[in-house]
């Protein structure tokens, strides 16, 4: 039963990972090279034109991948609290994180540059209050060297993913705990802290290996709301194998395989964690 | 003190929610739209026109719609497109997908946990790191392929990004209705089966009412990520294969924003209304939802 979806994954998926690996180490027998050597990665790491871009590329990525990934799990859990007790807003708010989930990364990319760039609509919107007169007395905040516009991208989507999973998981708790937390003497800091925080960390962690790898993997917003340097990874690499030079295309598929590895040992130390944090009890 | 703080909080959130959806509404439908100026002098058609998806003045009436429209220009073509091959992706992700996560969601065997790793990895790996390597497997399998004899490019095609499509959408589905078949009772089948009941008839009166809500999840969940794919259409499609994203991605180079705000709400409007059509499935209690935990 499980051949076909698995003949899918193993081919397409992991048959061309497998090949971009080999391409990496140098073989590309069209262009009548099939010896394996790691030429590539060293380029992409200590080439000084290369190294200057992927370096700077990697903490940009790390930097908005964690930035997103916090903030996001941050505003959806007060969110969440906020709101659990009603039953109109939960409501509405569901269903406004499922509308926003269905928003392509793509559309949100443009949106933000519509809200945030010096002649978008919060620029405009502080230029009638007269707090600002011209376009450039805005920040720029989109396009902006330290992935703002980007993390802006992220937070806006990812909060109603997290945003879902804390909600169903409240839902699923009840508030007994916490009664019996309060009924002991436990404050309103002390409740989060020792009762509600652990027992949705299980669902928040895997939600985050979710949103940081697809923050840390995505091209489309950074390609859209990035600068020409530093770029992130994904769109780095993209460049490089877009490059009409053959070799490039090596270091391309050696820079996406580093991405690919960065991104599973980051995965497999969430879950050593979470197998941790689990099993306490 | 605190009701006003939560209903600040909660306004300000809604608002930032929505706050790209306005934009897109005043740019596409702005003309002349001086700064600081919060709202336009002047609205106008003029981008809805120039993509080609209303008729120009003094025709549009319902005549001139479907003639404009029989005409096939560009975004029309790449609006079909993208619905077809999301169709193509929901339907045949379903139909892999489905003995696979029965599979999984019924049964506990050995290597349970290592299939369904394998099966998420798609999900966290980046594309750039299979989609690179593919592109270049489908040339060589197109040249294989001719060897024998059959004329069909993945390269470059309609039906290799479809077949693209699938890997990003089976890890959705698959998950989706494994939680779905984790609550699921196989002794109805069992029942139906001894009395007499053939193995067509039971999937289609006991099997498919009990597991239909979750399919229309799964099903929503494939053709969303088909939509919005752009990385591996580019890559597969090779610039010849030109869905929604593809004209967005575009647009998004030239700085039009009237243009730019009109392709993003044709392309947000079909999720949306699929999500209306179906949100009655979706509620955050549903198990489908609860795949997605388990990670």
């Amino acid at each position: 039963m499980l051949a076909p979806t698995m003949v899918i994954i193993t081919v397409l998926f992991f048959g061309s990972l497998g090949y971009g690996l080999l391409q990496s180490l140098g073989y590309q027998p069209n262009i009548g090279v099939t010896e394996i050597s790691l030429d590539a990665y060293r380029a992409v790491l200590f080439d000084p034109d290369m190294a200057s871009r992927f370096w700077p590329g990697l903490w940009l990525s790390l930097w908005v991948a964690f930035v997103s990934t916090f903030v996001s799990a941050a505003i959806a859990i007060g969110v969440s609290l906020l709101i659990r007790l009603t039953f109109v807003v939960k409501k509405l708010a569901v269903f406004f994180f499922q509308l926003i989930l269905t928003i392509p990364h793509l559309v949100i990319a443009v949106g933000m540059l519509m809200l945030f760039s010096q002649s978008g609509l919060f620029s405009r919107l502080l230029g009638e209050m007269g707090v600002i007169t011209s376009p450039r007395d805005f920040p720029a905040l989109t396009r902006d060297p330290y992935g703002i516009g980007i993390i802006l991208a992220y937070i806006w989507k990812e909060v109603a993913f997290f945003g879902i999973i804390v909600l169903a998981i409240l839902q699923s708790l009840g508030e007994d705990y916490e009664s019996v937390a309060q009924s002991l003497g436990a404050n309103r800091w002390q409740r989060f802290r020792t009762v509600t925080l652990p027992l949705i960390m299980p669902g928040l962690l895997s939600a985050s290996i979710i949103v940081f790898a697809f923050t840390f993997g995505t091209y489309e917003v950074p390609r859209i709301l990035g600068v020409q340097h530093p770029k992130m990874l994904p769109v780095l690499a993209l460049d490089f194998f877009l490059n009409p030079d053959l070799n490039a295309r090596a270091e391309g598929m050696a820079l996406s395989m580093i991405i690919a590895v960065i991104v599973f040992v980051l995965v497999f130390f969430y879950m050593w964690l979470t197998a941790r944090t689990v099993r306490k009890d | 003190m605190r009701r006003s703080f939560f209903y600040l909080a909660v306004g300000f959130i809604s608002f930032m929610l929505v706050a790209p959806v306005i934009a897109f509404m005043i740019n596409a439908f702005a003309f002349r739209w001086f700064y600081p100026q919060l709202v336009p002098q002047e609205w106008s058609l003029q981008a809805w026109e120039r993509l080609q998806l209303i008729p120009r003045e003094g025709e549009r009436t319902l005549s001139g719609f479907i003639d404009l429209w029989l005409s096939v220009p560009d975004v029309v073509s790449a609006l079909w497109l993208s619905l077809a091959i999301g169709g193509t992706v929901t339907g045949l992700s379903v139909i892999i997908g489905l003995p696979a996560a029965r599979a999984l969601g019924l049964y506990k065997f050995r290597g349970t946990r290592i299939v369904e790793f394998l099966i998420i990895t798609p999900t966290l790996l980046p594309p750039n790191a299979f989609s690179l390597g593919l592109n270049i497997n489908f040339i060589r399998w197109d040249l294989a392929l001719q060897d024998m004899g059959i004329p069909i490019d993945l390269a470059g095609s309609v039906i290799g990004v479809s077949i693209v499509h699938l890997v990003p959408v089976m890890p959705y589905v698959v998950l989706t209705l494994s939680g779905v078949f984790a609550n699921y009772n196989p002794d109805f089948e069992a029942q139906a089966r001894s009395l007499g009941a053939r193995p067509l008839r039971i999937f289609w009166d006991v099997t498919l009412p009990s597991i239909l809500p979750g399919l229309f999840v799964a099903a929503l969940f494939a053709f969303l990520v088909s939509w919005s794919q752009y990385l591996l259409t580019f890559l597969i499609g090779q610039g010849r294969v030109v869905t929604l994203p593809m004209l967005l991605f575009s647009a998004a180079g030239t700085g039009n924003n009237a243009m730019i705000a009109a392709l993003s709400l044709v392309f947000i409007a079909p999720a949306i209304l699929i999500l209306l059509v179906t949100s009655r499935f979706l509620s955050g209690e549903s198990s489908a939802v609860g795949g997605f935990g388990r990670v």
